[in-house]
């Protein structure tokens, strides 16, 4: 076996945590489940299923990316925002490097407003 | 923290699975040879993404099996080192934090990553954040297992491990963990989220009860 690229592509928790589940569905149906696979993706949806992502949309989350254009964020700051969704300065200061710098405070509560607006808190 | 894996692999479906269409048979095939499994320097593979490419099958002489090459993608979890991730934790030694996240375990967030001053609760088996008050007190927050905890990924290690002996053999092989990371609480906004709820939201009057607990 040879890997050819390590890393081809980011994926976001809300996209594993859909194809898990389709897999899961697919294999309960035949019941046939191979032990391995089994075991990862019952934990992997199990710690999923306490995450953001279960209340995620692929439109929630395009808009929110299409919002989060304007202010020039790496991909994976925005792939962190998209994962654990940042509700106070303190947790974007934590995703962005040098977000003193890269951000204004405007920008800042911009931001938290948009994530509250694409990733709603769920009571 | 999950990527997509480019890899490419010969797959040998043997005879009797023949009745299967080969895209069915090599699906179970790879998920059977990788799920749950860390491969040197990729990371811990979930499950099969998709086949990218299916390639001529051969059959060899002396062996009934058709012999594909295969190229597909696969779901690996592999952090960036600086992404934040949200874990439990397992438990607390003298070495540090151990945190889990449910599928991957082998997470330590080492003593001069945790927050300072920190020290070790022979008693409770915990790590305890001394946490400076105004009034020169320090008010103790306990990092008990089971809690959730944020932290920010330093580094990580992969390890060559030794295939297992034949079962029931004399010398075991020591079990090493084959990919392991290191993780950081040392700043602010990391740690226990309970530590940093925003009193808007409820954590006031939890910090309250805390503080009430505690003395």
């Amino acid at each position: 076996m040879e890997t050819t690229k390590v890393n081809a592509a980011f994926l976001c928790n809300f996209e594993v945590m859909q194809i898990l589940q389709q897999l899961k569905d697919k294999t309960q149906k035949k019941h046939k489940r191979e032990g391995s696979l089994a075991t990862v993706t019952y934990e992997t949806v199990h710690y999923l299923q306490d995450t953001e992502c279960k209340n995620q949309s692929a439109e929630s989350i395009q808009n929110f990316l299409k919002a989060m254009k304007c202010f020039k964020l790496t991909k994976s700051e925005k792939l962190m925002m998209v994962n654990t969704p940042p509700r106070t300065e303190l947790e974007i200061q934590l995703i962005v490097q040098e977000s003193e710098e890269r951000l204004s405070e405007e920008d800042v509560r911009k931001i938290i407003d948009v994530v509250n607006e694409f990733f709603p808190v769920s009571t | 923290m999950f990527v997509l894996a480019e890899m490419k692999d010969v797959i040998r479906v043997t005879p009797e699975n023949f009745h299967q269409s080969l895209t069915e048979s090599i699906t179970t095939l790879l998920n059977r040879k990788l799920a749950n499994k860390v491969v040197l320097n990729v990371g811990l593979c979930i499950a099969l993404f998709d086949i990218t490419n299916i390639g001529h099958s051969y059959i060899f002489p002396g062996d009934g099996s058709s012999h594909t090459e295969v190229k597909f993608r696969y779901i690996v979890f592999r952090p960036l080192v600086e992404e934040i991730l949200i874990g439990k934790i397992r438990s607390c030694s003298r070495e540090g934090v151990h945190v889990t996240m449910g599928f991957f375990d082998d997470i330590l967030i080492p003593v001069n990553a945790l927050q300072h001053p920190s020290r070790f609760d022979e008693t409770d088996q915990a790590w305890v954040w001394e946490y400076p008050k105004e009034d020169g007190e320090k008010h103790d927050l306990f990092m008990d297992s089971g809690e959730s905890i944020r932290f920010r990924v330093t580094s990580e290690m992969f390890e060559e491990s030794l295939p297992s002996g034949p079962p029931g053999g004399e010398c075991p092989v020591q079990a090493i963990a084959p990919y392991r990371l290191l993780g950081g609480i040392n700043e602010p906004g990391l740690g226990l989220l309970t530590w940093w709820e925003t009193p808007d939201q409820d954590g006031d009057v939890d910090e309250n009860d805390e503080l009430d607990n505690d003395e």
